[in-house]
């Protein structure tokens, strides 16, 4: 009680770093240090190597030398199995970094005869951590005690010492104990070690096995309570911390291309952000992997690296498809930038898939992450685990700036814009791909269902295959609807017809004005004609009549004058 | 009150184990300094060696304090420890020694009808 009491719990308590890969993480900085701590779990979950890892690690990198007590497997077994995830542990015990001590108790030979203690366990490993300076014990299993040691009283009062004298020569120790029934150790050891239990679980479930660790109980420090799962490959135990991510992660405004030039139009012109996460989501055989191509290509050609998780399609399938549609990935292939890793859903747990992820992610530092396609990894797990899955992972590629595509592939009648891994509030820019069927074919429509942070185009358009890669087109509105592939085509064809029909209308009407217009002008003209030769006639008349008179005019005067008339 | 009862029976067992094993005992104890238990252990074996193998054994007391290089090499978990390491099979007594009894018995020094 005093050690979380209000005036100490200011001070944090010291931790002692496994090396343990995640495992640091989670409890914030490893085991309490100089402080004994329990690791349990059933046969087979790896106790021993958690052990172990705690004490090679940290005889390697953190320079702490360390005793391994073993009560179940000889130096030699140990040795053989360890080598095999590369601990050298011959070397390390010739360079007096770790020191294994294999107590052998054989219960047939064993006869009590009076008062005895443990001094001789107490012994030895006193000798072994003063000749070599350890700061480190692994004492596994110590349990095995109880079936070399009749009476039990004895050795209760002797395991608290041993913890006592441990605690007091300030050494950081795991002790490891079989899981028992109802009980987290067989024995009840967890009444002894106070400060820090870990509890390892393999678990399976639907013939797929999950490694899982928890922290029971870690006194006087924050910790994560989850179960975490964890992964032994050949470099040890690795935990995967994901959940412990917040989201406090710093995010890009930086865009890269989809490969397709006019989905960037789409997205704003520019494509995807960095570092953001894209579903495509649609029925079988609308060209979900072809877009993922595409980014792949696209990511290979701007120089950077992408991971392509393949879980439907072999390699050689994908670049044999995307050939087809004119899509070499071949080169970037070649030369590394992109990386596929073909696996069967079922192959493994799903946190097992989660653990390999992370491990080729931070292996190869991909800037963008292709799943295709992730409604397969639904057969493998209940939906809230793939929520969960999905969830840290996504949490982790955003944290590493990763671009991550995922596809999904809807099944026939589920609704569309429902997936049902339920993550869609995971995802950044949601690309929904369908396939509308009329006129008797089958015609491919995207659209940009969402897309978090960005003027994004809300027309829908029509996915064509060519031979050149994948190209979008628009799709025919009319009053008919939407119309795509052949309907569409023919639509247009009518739609210039008719256009044509109504341009030679015009021209037609425009010939037959000009034409009357010509009739008017002859009409007038004649009339104008007739008026002229009137004009005429009249001005001839006139002119007739004047020359008359001074025709008569003339011939009065010239008759006056012959008649010799009197002049007035 | 222990003494009592074993002694009787003993003076003719050693006649008996005599005829049959000639074979030498070999016995390490190994106790963890000059504490009481290791003293009562010590005088315990002495008692038995003098009693029952007078003659005919070896005994080495170890203090593991000492030599503690040895509670590896030997297998020593408990104190004090009492190997047989002659004549097989090997065998191991916990304790102080004071259960005499079943020392002897397993020390194969008393008679089959006792032990059953």
């Amino acid at each position: 009680m005093q050690e979380i009491g209000s005036e100490v719990s200011f001070i944090p308590l010291s931790k002692s770093l496994t090396g343990i890969r995640g495992f640091d993480e989670i409890t914030g900085g490893g085991l309490p240090q100089g402080r004994p701590s329990l690791v349990c779990g059933s046969a087979g979950c790896g106790k021993t190597l958690f052990g172990m890892e705690f004490l090679v690690r940290g005889a390697t990198q953190f320079n702490e030398p360390g005793v391994f007590m073993s009560f179940e497997e000889s130096e030699g077994e140990l040795t053989k199995n360890f080598a095999s995830i590369g601990f050298d542990l011959v070397e390390l015990t010739a360079r007096n970094k770790v020191i294994i001590d294999y107590v052998h108790i054989e219960r047939s030979e064993i006869e009590e005869t009076g008062e005895y203690d443990l001094e001789g366990l107490f012994v030895r490993l006193g000798h072994a951590i003063d000749s070599i300076g350890a700061r480190r014990v692994v004492l596994d299993t110590l349990e095995s005690l109880f079936s070399g040691f009749p009476n039990p009283l004895i050795l209760r009062s002797e395991i608290r010492r041993l913890f006592r004298w441990l605690k007091d020569k300030g050494i950081t120790a795991v002790i490891t104990a079989e899981q028992g029934d109802g009980m987290l150790t067989r024995h009840g050891l967890e009444e002894y070690v106070s400060d820090c239990v870990i509890k390892l679980d393999h678990r399976v479930t639907e013939q797929i096995s999950t490694r899982r660790l928890r922290v029971v109980k870690y006194r006087g420090s924050l910790h994560g309570t989850n179960e975490y799962p964890f992964l032994i490959d050949e470099s040890g135990i690795s935990v995967l911390p994901l959940t412990s991510i917040g989201l406090d992660y710093k995010v890009s405004s930086e865009r890269i291309s989809t490969g397709i030039p006019r989905l960037d139009t789409m997205l704003g012109g520019k494509g995807y952000f960095r570092g953001s996460s894209i579903l495509l989501s649609g029925t079988a055989g609308t060209g979900k992997t072809s877009v993922a191509a595409h980014l792949a290509a696209e990511t290979g050609r701007s120089g950077e690296r992408c991971l392509y998780f393949a879980f439907e399609e072999s390699q050689d399938q994908i670049l044999r498809n995307m050939r087809s549609i004119g899509l070499d990935l071949e080169p970037w292939l070649k030369n590394g930038s992109l990386i596929f890793h073909g696996i069967r859903p079922t192959f493994y747990g799903l946190e097992m898939h989660l653990v390999k992820m992370y491990h080729l992610i931070n292996e190869f530092k991909p800037h963008v992450i292709i799943i295709d396609p992730i409604s397969n990894l639904i057969s493998v797990g209940s939906s809230a685990e793939v929520k969960s899955v999905l969830m840290r992972l996504i949490d982790f590629l955003k944290a590493n700036r990763i671009t991550s595509f995922f596809t999904s592939l809807t099944v026939g009648g589920a609704h569309l814009e429902q997936p049902e891994e339920g993550i869609s509030s995971l995802i950044d820019t949601w690309l929904l791909l369908r396939d509308i069927e009329a006129d008797g074919e089958r015609n491919r429509l995207l659209h940009i269902l969402k897309s978090r942070g960005m003027d994004h185009s809300n027309q829908v358009r029509e996915l064509l295959l060519t031979d050149r890669g994948i190209e979008l087109v628009d799709v025919y509105i009319g009053q008919g609807g939407v119309l795509t592939g052949a309907a569409r085509a023919g639509q247009e064809a009518r739609d210039k017809a008719a256009l044509v029909a109504g341009r030679q209308e015009t021209e037609r009407k425009k010939r037959e004005l000009e034409r009357k217009r010509q009739v008017v002008e002859m009409q007038i003209a004649t009339l104008r004609a007739d008026f002229e030769s009137e004009e005429e006639e009249y001005q001839k008349t006139s002119a007739q009549q004047e020359e008359r008179r001074k025709a008569i005019a003339l011939m009065c005067e010239k008759m006056g004058r012959l008649r010799k008339a009197d002049r007035v | 009150m222990d003494d009592a009862t074993i002694k009787e029976p003993t003076v003719e067992l050693e006649q008996i184990v005599e005829d049959i094993k000639q074979g030498t005992y070999l016995l390490r104890l190994y106790v963890t300094g000059m504490t009481p238990r290791s003293l009562r252990a010590i005088e315990n074996i002495k008692i038995i060696c003098q009693e029952h193998l007078e003659g005919r054994y070896e005994l080495e007391i170890i203090d593991i304090y000492q030599q503690p290089e040895l509670a590896k090499d030997r297998q020593i978990i408990a104190a004090p420890t009492l190997i047989k390491e002659l004549p097989p099979p090997l065998r191991r007594f916990i304790g102080d020694l004071s259960d005499k009894e079943k020392i002897l018995i397993r020390l194969d020094l008393a008679p089959q009808k006792e032990n059953g």
